[in-house]
């Protein structure tokens, strides 16, 4: 039951934070859509930029979690899936979500 | 049947649907960005690949979703963290409009 | 003079009356005169008549509603009313439905009073002074006025998912003690109102919100029991 007030805790967290970093993530994708998306556009932004950096890998572990938990709590209720098994199952799922985010944002940064 | 036609439902009913479009949509979004691992190049070949009507529908359903996510969970957030109670009604219609509005700036941009 | 039909679930099947339809009735003087009139053997319950005991809550067209308090031509759909008992909770027999889990989660919620001065019960030798327009009574006035007649918890998906979820009702008692200052239960309130069987898992849906024949605020209850146990996490 703590572990069930942890996860939800985790998920406001991560809201409150999402909830900025979607702003942030809107106002770009509208500024880096005009005149279509090129990739030379996006890197020049990106490398070497470290606060980029840092910003898209906190965006990618909160979406990551956020999404899961989200996730766990519909399957819960709309599938009966249950438990601590499932729990783990869903937190494993969020972090490497997570992780794949992370590589995408080091990859840029380096690119 | 049982009657579930209060504005509240409908904001948790959009919430939860753009939710799970959004979680699923993710790993999608990372892998693709992945590309940028193997340089620049590999990543202009992506986004020129998505480069048509039928992604770019997709990437303008995306945005709403997530514009609409976000309205929401503010919506909820100020009802649990601030005990906003009251006009939960207007927060909903201000939450689709949000997204509406975020939809069509999209449109506007990426055309 | 106009005909009423209403449909009534019995068992699996819906049986079907007509009932004249008048200037003034409410969904409990149809009931009772189709039990009068027509089905002897048709169960339902109700007893005060004026909205004080909250024990004729049935689901009138899809929505929970105090039948005694609920005007016929308000809520007649073409004529037709479409009569079940409430949601969520086991059906005794026809639209009489056994309230017993939606009490023992009351119980389990720790709906009860737990004064701070006398632990064991016993009367407290002063009175306690609480001023009324003191934020936490005003809190606690909030959702004093349940009478627990089950409609929020009829109303609720949460409990339709998860039938161990405790409910609109039982959660607002929760919060109203937690916000009583002469109650000494705080932290074990707490500790039994949290996790996926209690407010964590509310997704303010409102629907016990609006649904409240009393017009209180469940919703912003477990908002608040939800606030109280983040913060409380945090100061442990």
């Amino acid at each position: 039951m703590r572990g069930q007030v942890h996860l939800w805790a985790a998920q406001r967290v991560s809201a409150v934070f999402l909830a900025v970093a979607v702003f942030v993530h809107l106002a770009t994708i509208m500024l880096a859509v005009r005149g279509g998306l090129s990739a030379a556009e996006i890197v020049a932004r990106l490398r070497g930029a470290e606060g980029w950096l840092a910003f898209y890998a906190v965006f990618a572990l909160a979406a990551g979690i956020h999404g899961a938990i989200g996730m766990r709590n519909i399957a819960g209720e709309w599938l009966g899936w249950r438990g601590r098994g499932f729990d783990a199952l869903w937190l494993g799922i969020g972090l490497l979500t997570a992780g794949f985010g992370i590589r995408a944002a080091w990859g840029l940064y380096h690119a | 049947m049982r009657d579930r036609r209060h504005p509240a439902y409908w904001g948790f009913v959009l919430h939860r649907v753009s939710g799970i479009g959004l979680a699923l949509f993710l790993p999608l979004h990372f892998w693709a960005l992945g590309h940028a691992i193997q340089g620049e190049a590999a990543l202009e070949g992506f986004l020129r690949f998505t480069d048509n009507w039928a992604f770019k529908a997709g990437e303008w359903g995306l945005v709403t979703l997530l514009a609409l996510h976000l309205a929401g969970g503010l919506r909820v957030l100020a009802l649990e963290f601030l005990g906003w109670r009251a006009r939960q009604k207007d927060l909903v219609a201000l939450s689709a409009g949000f997204a509406l509005g975020a939809g069509l700036m999209f449109l506007l941009h990426a055309g | 003079m106009a005909q009423l039909k209403v449909r009534i679930q019995r068992g699996d099947g819906m049986a079907e009356y007509g009932v004249a339809a008048r200037e003034n009735q409410t969904v409990l003087d149809v009931v009772t005169e189709i039990q009068r009139e027509q089905q002897p053997d048709l169960a339902y319950r109700f007893a005060c008549r004026v909205g004080m005991c909250g024990s004729c809550a049935m689901e009138v067209n899809g929505v929970a509603r105090w039948t005694c308090r609920t005007h016929v031509r308000k809520v007649a759909e073409d004529g037709t009313l479409t009569l079940r008992p409430l949601a969520n909770l086991p059906v005794i027999r026809d639209l009489a439905t056994d309230m017993t889990p939606f009490f023992d989660k009351w119980a389990r919620a720790r709906g009860q009073f737990q004064p701070k001065d006398a632990p064991n019960g016993a009367v407290p030798a002063e009175f306690a002074v609480v001023p009324p327009s003191s934020p936490k009574r005003q809190e606690a006035d909030a959702g004093i006025e349940c009478i627990g007649c089950g409609v929020c918890y009829a109303s609720c998906d949460v409990v339709s998912w998860n039938p161990d979820y405790l409910g609109p009702a039982a959660m607002n008692r929760a919060w109203t003690l937690v916000n009583d200052v002469r109650d000494g239960g705080r932290r074990e309130r707490l500790d039994a109102v949290a996790g996926d069987a209690g407010c964590h898992s509310c997704h303010s849906t409102q629907g016990c919100t609006e649904r409240c024949p009393k017009n209180l605020d469940p919703s912003s209850a477990i908002a608040g029991l939800k606030r109280s146990i983040f913060w409380g996490v945090l100061a442990r």
